[in-house]
């Protein structure tokens, strides 16, 4: 039942295959189940082999899923994940909202919480705006909505007055919205401050006064090529500078 | 720089760079000897409506030389390129998006479309764009007297018969784009197809290590 595999942890390029063990002695009397791989990002499925299709790290989560992790820093949009994005034009009864991608999502001004056709909301062109993608596909425009599926806004809606707006790699924005992040806790010690992070490698910043949102920001974009000890030791130097 | 019998390829000392540019989505610097050549990618982004395909992306490919405005000589370079990319990058991923790639020429002394493809190839993968397999480019020049020269520098490559430039993918080693200049034998053509797929062996290996060293830190 297990699928195991050498290469997990090795740095891959495109074009590597690689398959899965099978197991040498097949039972007659269990049931033999068919085992399920789930391919994550980077990983293409041909014929009964996978083939990697970017270069970076291939990682595997338990019980049977791998992705390569790479570095990237151009957003592709995918369903579900939730983004910054900046109003750039209102159309009949629809936001056109600029999020980084190839071409612009839309966002319906039914799609708030509590917005009627007679309550609508109060959306300018150039406002933030934190959302999730609900259609985001190849082959389809994709569309944002503010509001999660039980009609709540959950955090997502308009936002962003002061504040800085910043673009940073995909990856460093995986790694603050992971569970334990280091950086979060790292910066948590620092000052108090206002973060709203999107998965298309925005970051908006607000804090007590504008030298120290320009600091975190300084931060965050120089954190991206440190390892753990350089940073720690740079949040450590920043602190002691400011108190 | 020279072959002897085809049993040993040497090849000139290359060197390559990952994301030095700050505005790009992906960009690559390879030296290959004293030609080196600079290479930014974006994309997928925004395509114009009149150049957009349904189905798949639309590359474009610009070369810039070191002094004056591009002329013919770079479109045809330019083409060569996007023959390449196309035939390994995934483009049906991103339909009705434009992938757009721009390589600067730094310094020219010999073996300039190879290094333009390899610094290509660099760059793609440095964005992440989805590719089928890898690519790397080599130059063979048959001397008068008939020796077979890769990677030839620039005084090589004027007293040569003939230049060839080959595209090979890392898959199969297949030839995916062949460009050439002069006049050479069926023969000639085939052995220099067959040592330049054993110089990709080198390059392909020079790609895996330093996409390897890239990533240490986060490992």
């Amino acid at each position: 039942m297990d699928v195991s595999c050498e290469r997990v942890g090795e740095v891959l390029l495109p074009g590597d295959e690689f398959s899965f063990e099978a197991e040498e002695n097949i039972s007659l009397t269990v049931p033999v189940k068919s085992e399920k791989v789930v391919c994550g990002p980077g990983l293409r499925r041909c014929g009964d082999r996978l083939v990697v299709c970017k270069s970076g790290v291939l990682r595997h989560k338990e019980p049977n899923v791998f992705w390569i992790d790479s570095q990237q820093r151009r957003y592709v949009p995918a369903k579900g994940e939730s983004i910054i994005g900046i109003v750039t034009a209102k159309s009949g009864d629809v936001f056109k909202v600029d999020f980084g991608g190839s071409e612009q999502a839309s966002l319906s001004y039914l799609a708030f919480e509590g917005a009627t056709k007679r309550n609508r909301p109060n959306v300018q062109m150039g406002d933030l705006v934190f959302a999730q993608f609900l259609i985001a596909n190849k082959d389809m425009e994709p569309e944002l909505v503010c509001i999660d599926s039980s009609g709540r806004a959950n955090g997502m809606g308009v936002f962003g007055t002061g504040g800085l707006l910043f673009r940073v790699s995909l990856g460093l924005v995986r790694r603050l919205l992971a569970p334990q992040s280091n950086i979060r806790s790292d910066l948590e010690h620092l000052f108090p401050c206002e973060l709203v992070v999107g998965m298309n490698g925005r970051i908006w910043v607000k804090s007590a006064s504008v030298q120290q949102t320009l600091i975190i920001a300084n931060l965050l974009q120089s954190a991206e090529t440190m390892t753990a000890q350089q940073r720690q030791q740079l949040f450590r130097k920043v602190q002691q500078g400011a108190f | 720089m020279e072959v002897c019998g085809s049993l040993t390829v040497s090849l000139r000392e290359f060197g390559c760079e990952q994301s030095l540019l700050s505005r790009t989505d992906g960009s690559a610097s390879f030296v290959q000897g004293d030609t080196s050549v600079m290479a930014g990618v974006y994309g997928p982004a925004e395509v114009k409506v009149s150049k957009e395909i349904y189905d798949r992306a639309t590359l474009e490919v610009l070369v810039q030389p070191k002094v004056g405005l591009p002329s013919v000589r770079e479109r045809s370079q330019e083409q060569c390129v996007r023959e390449t990319c196309e035939a390994s990058l995934l483009l049906t991923l991103h339909p009705r998006s434009s992938l757009t790639l721009i390589l600067q020429v730094l310094h020219d002394d010999g073996s300039l479309l190879s290094c333009c493809l390899n610094a290509a190839c660099m760059a793609l993968m440095d964005a992440g764009l989805p590719m089928s397999c890898l690519f790397c480019g080599v130059t063979c020049a048959i001397s008068t007297d008939g020796q077979i020269i890769t990677d030839p520098t620039a005084a090589q490559e004027k007293e040569s018969r003939a230049l060839m430039t080959f595209a090979i993918d890392s898959a199969k080693r297949s030839v995916l784009m062949s460009s050439t200049k002069g006049s050479f034998s069926v023969h000639e053509l085939q052995q220099c197809i067959a040592v330049s797929q054993k110089a990709s062996e080198k390059i392909f290996q020079f790609y895996r290590d330093s996409v390897k060293r890239r990533y240490s830190k986060s490992l």
